[in-house]
């Protein structure tokens, strides 16, 4: 396994940027950290990676990494990354975003993207809240739970980011959580292979406006609290909806083929090409 | 400000997995700390990471997969206090 030194030698921008900005204990280096060593594991070349995010705390990983990136404005990264990959569908395009990020001003980008299986994969950072911009609720704010936009407790439901991506059309959905360091690289390892539209949803940690707002305690008790919460899929498949109740169900939820957008995309200029070139008069 | 700039490297006994600190990085958040499986680690009192029993190590990296801050490094097979192949280049 590669160590920290050899993946911040290999993969980071490490000359200028560190240490990041993140506060101490934030899973999002965490996460980080276990995307590039997937990336690693499959031997990709840097110059074949695009990775692409939008705006908050989640949006700032690109800026560390030595790849393709792509720094956009908020809640754009899959507009973004579309165009990127129509342009240049060799490229494996990655998308870091957070739950602000991906379902709320992003929202329609994402259920849009599902819809189209393009071969894109979004990697969203869930902490529960609008981190960067100082804790306000966000579509996967827990019903009750506190931000700074809701002191007395939130009165809206969340969304199951996991369920809505797999309405919407995705065809792989895996979730997990940032304490679940391997079953991260293993997720997103076989997102990246996926041919279609992939989603890792991964729970993490905000101790600085999430946990301290609603008393979750630091990054250690955070990252406790995932581990207890979450029950790997095969063992969710045995129990009851009922045992169920606050518990997260992790591994790879959704798997399966369809066409893609991209492939889609080539057949159609080559029909209009026949087309235009059976026509009395067309180019030869 | 690079990995190297000040560590904490200490004596590890041969071929046991040695561990750095990256004190220019480390941010005192305790994870390593706390889920470490044979108590290797501790936090002192000025917060700073240290290597309480590195020969109970057994280079699961797991300290290395949560540290959100790439500030610490597993080196197995280490064969002397002066090694320095885990460091930045
Ligand atoms: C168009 C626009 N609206 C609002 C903002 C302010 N803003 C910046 S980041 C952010 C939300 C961040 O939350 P999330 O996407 O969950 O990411 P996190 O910081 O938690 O990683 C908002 C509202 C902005 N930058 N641009
Ligand atoms: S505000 Fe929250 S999400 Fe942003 S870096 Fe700090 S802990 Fe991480
Ligand atoms: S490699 Fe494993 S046993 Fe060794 S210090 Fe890290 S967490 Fe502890
Ligand atoms: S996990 Fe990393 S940043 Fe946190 S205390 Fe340990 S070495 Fe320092």
């Amino acid at each position: 396994m590669i160590s920290n030194s050899q993946l911040v030698n290999k993969y980071f921008r490490h000359n200028k940027k560190f240490p990041h900005i993140w506060c101490p204990g934030c899973g999002i280096g965490t996460i980080l950290g276990n995307m590039l060593r997937a990336i690693d594991a499959l031997a990709l070349d840097k110059n074949d990676i695009a990775f692409v995010s939008g705006i908050g705390c989640t949006g700032r990983a690109p800026v560390y990494v030595d790849f393709n990136t792509l720094h956009t404005t908020h809640g754009r990264a899959l507009p973004f990354a579309t165009g990127l990959k129509l342009a240049r569908p060799e490229l494996k395009v990655l998308v870091a975003t957070g739950d602000g990020d991906a379902t709320a001003i992003g929202g329609n980008h994402l259920i849009h993207a599902c819809r189209r299986n393009i071969d894109i994969t979004t990697i969203i950072f869930n902490n529960y809240i609008y981190g960067m911009t100082g804790g306000q609720y966000s579509p996967t704010t827990p019903h009750g739970d506190k931000a700074s936009t809701c002191k007395l407790g939130n009165i809206e439901r969340p969304f199951n980011i996991s369920q809505l991506v797999e309405a919407a059309g995705a065809t792989f959905v895996g979730r997990t959580t940032s304490y679940h360091t391997l079953q991260l690289q293993n997720i997103i390892k076989k997102a990246i292979l996926h041919k279609g539209f992939s989603v890792v949803e991964v729970i993490t940690h905000c101790p600085t406006t999430y946990g301290r707002i609603n008393k979750k305690g630091n990054a250690v008790d955070m990252l406790k609290w995932q581990k207890e919460v979450a029950i790997d899929k095969s063992r969710a498949d045995k129990m009851e909806p009922k045992e169920l109740e606050g518990k997260i169900v992790t591994g790879i939820l959704i798997e399966k083929q369809l066409p893609e957008f991209c492939e889609q995309y080539d057949n159609i200029i080559e029909a209009a090409q026949n087309l235009k070139n059976s026509k009395p008069g067309g180019s030869k | 400000m690079t990995q190297t700039s000040k560590t904490q490297n200490l004596p590890t006994p041969n071929n046991h997995p040695r561990i750095t600190i990256f004190s220019d990085w480390c941010k005192s958040c305790g994870i390593c700390v706390a889920f470490c499986p044979k108590e290797v680690l501790a936090m002192t009192a000025d917060h700073e990471v240290l290597v309480k029993a590195p020969e109970k190590c057994i280079a699961c990296h797991m300290c290395e997969l949560r540290c959100p801050d790439f500030a610490i490094n597993v080196e197995e097979h280490a064969t002397g206090p002066d090694s320095q192949k885990g460091e930045l280049q």
